[in-house]
């Protein structure tokens, strides 16, 4: 009998657990809970400022003066899967190393959507991504100290070789995701909220087809992984240029460039320092570094050995 | 410590709860396909670990020695080796290609199966083995047919029985580098609960990820109260017939 009261009581204890889950819950959902700190007298000049400000009201003054000092230590870099997929970081970081030998930078390769996030909760000191109107907002926002151009690379669409669709020959690519809807033909989206996937779904908006139905797939994965997966199934699917032709190069796929070269495939990075985060002083010499004729060369010169063409084409201004 | 910075759990708990009573999130969809893709995978790791577990754990000899020494070191590979080679075997260059199965649940039932029986063959063997021989014994001298033998067997060490199918269930539906691999987290079909919470956390989407943690705690909570009941229920009976 004991045992079963022990049981029991292990039971009681779980429903408490839960219900204390969702009275924890419960207090998050209530909009009228003020977390803020009003204690401050120039709390009132701040209130039109993003709240991710007002929590580092108290470091600002450090990081300020940190700011002044010779930078070194470690950069946290937030950048994209794509990106890294590409293998840019491998000659980039080295040759950005060599010029600052008290740096150090470590890329930490997510989706655009969590890159963002990463900067807005300071756990990155500087951003390389490509979804302008998400880097412009973050800036605006008052989270990063300033946006510039880097580069550009741009996307194709790939499929199986015999291009069952037919989408070789589209005025642009809104008209050939059109022709792979109409013929049913399978593709695969990334569907992560990534900057690859912001772009597709704004092709999608400007073609006269939805991305939906049976022939739609979302993987949800990575750009490499998409790849493989279409690969896999013989599929189309929308990829930047850089990881397509690195995967290509390895024998990972084989799937062919089905259409390339509209105006409405290019892609612009941007990179932006992180304002107060833990080493912004580094992230500010990394955003001046890459934008510099020396950082511009190396990603000018990146996979012409290889490949035979450049991924990535330098732009800053 | 940034005491503020907890909002982001009273944030994210609130949003998943929302999107758990909406219904907002296809949680459910998510949910099926991992109880689907997982207990298919036990049922069969049960099918062959059960016996197997049966086999060498009921007399000890250099052959079955070596099965069972292979049984614990399976318990240890990775699952994400159990996925290269799954992926590597079902890819249209491999072996299996023709069968088109890789980024299907189907290919997820087999790497689970790969990583669920070692498991359920090492527990079960160990529960058999400590279940006294002149019990066999008794039961073959009464006539009792190599099945009865098992059966009455395996009623005997059914706690340990349990444990492995606890542990065998608890392993699979919590891993999430074999099913990514192999199943490749596709929308509606191959995405079960650790990789999309793998892919929301990634996009930033701790809502998302908060729900479906809360699933996934649920189900590993449920197995093991299920097993901890069947395990007090047996020792009370024994205490009973003692």
């Amino acid at each position: 009998m004991t045992k079963i009261k022990q049981s029991r009581l292990i039971l009681a204890l779980i429903a408490l657990m839960t219900a204390f889950v969702m009275a924890l819950s419960a207090c998050g959902a209530n909009p009228s809970q003020n977390t803020e700190p009003a204690a401050n007298p120039s709390a009132a000049e701040q209130t039109a400022q993003p709240q991710a400000q007002d929590e580092n009201k108290g470091e600002n003054k450090e990081t300020s003066e940190a700011s002044d000092k010779k930078a070194e230590g470690e950069i946290i870099l937030a950048s994209t899967t794509s990106t890294q997929d590409s293998g840019l970081f491998d000659v980039l970081i080295p040759a950005f190393e060599q010029d600052h030998p008290g740096l150090k930078v470590s890329v930490v390769a997510v989706g655009t959507g969590q890159a963002i996030k990463m900067g807005e909760s300071k756990d990155a000191d500087a951003l390389l991504v490509h979804a302008k109107d998400s880097e412009e907002k973050f800036v605006k926002d008052g989270f990063g100290t300033e946006r510039q151009d880097v580069m550009y690379n741009d996307f194709v669409i790939v499929g199986p070789k015999d291009d069952r669709a037919g989408i070789k020959g589209s005025a642009n690519a809104a008209e050939a995701f059109s022709k792979l809807a109409e013929t049913n033909s399978t593709f695969y989206s990334r569907g992560d909220d990534s900057g690859t996937h912001k772009k597709e779904m704004k092709i999608w908006d400007k073609s006269s087809a939805k991305p939906e139905g049976e022939f739609y797939q979302v993987t949800g994965q990575g750009m490499g992984d998409t790849l493989k997966i279409a690969d896999e199934k013989q599929s189309y699917t929308f990829t930047d240029r850089a990881t397509y032709l690195s995967l290509k190069k390895e024998g990972a796929i084989n799937l062919e460039i089905c259409y390339e070269g509209s105006d409405d495939l290019l892609n612009q990075y941007g990179v932006i320092p992180v304002k107060d985060a833990k080493n912004q002083a580094g992230g500010e010499v990394f955003a001046e570094w890459i934008t510099s004729d020396k950082g511009q060369q190396v990603i000018k010169e990146y996979g012409v050995k290889e490949y035979g063409q450049p991924l990535f084409f330098p732009n800053a201004k | 410590m940034n005491i503020q910075g907890f909002q982001i759990f009273t944030d994210g708990f609130a949003e998943a709860c929302s999107l758990l009573l909406d219904g907002t999130l296809s949680v459910w969809t998510i949910i099926l396909a991992s109880l689907k893709v997982s207990s298919l995978a036990l049922a069969i790791g049960l099918g062959i670990g059960i016996p197997l577990g049966f086999y060498l754990g009921s007399k000890f000899t250099i052959p079955r020695r070596i099965i069972l020494i292979l049984a614990n070191a399976g318990m240890g590979i990775p699952p994400t080796v159990v996925g290269l080679f799954v992926t590597m075997l079902l890819s249209r260059k491999g072996p299996f290609g023709p069968l088109n199965l890789l980024y299907t649940q189907e290919a997820m039932v087999i790497a689970q199966i790969f990583i669920a029986t070692p498991m359920v063959t090492a527990i079960a063997a160990s529960a058999v083995a400590s279940v006294p021989d002149e019990l066999r014994l008794q039961a073959r001298s009464l006539g009792a047919s190599k099945l009865q033998e098992m059966a009455l067997t395996l009623k005997e060490a059914r706690i340990g029985i349990f444990a492995a199918i606890a542990a065998g269930m608890g392993s699979i539906i919590s891993e999430v580098g074999a099913v990514q691999m192999v199943g490749g987290n596709i929308l509606g079909k191959t995405q079960v609960m650790t990789t999309a919470i793998v892919q929301y956390t990634r996009m930033g989407k701790y809502g998302y990820s908060i729900a479906l943690a809360l699933a996934l705690l649920t189900i590993v909570l449920i197995v093991n109260i299920l097993l901890t009941k069947m395990q007090t229920h047996g020792n009370e009976s024994d205490k009973r017939g003692a």
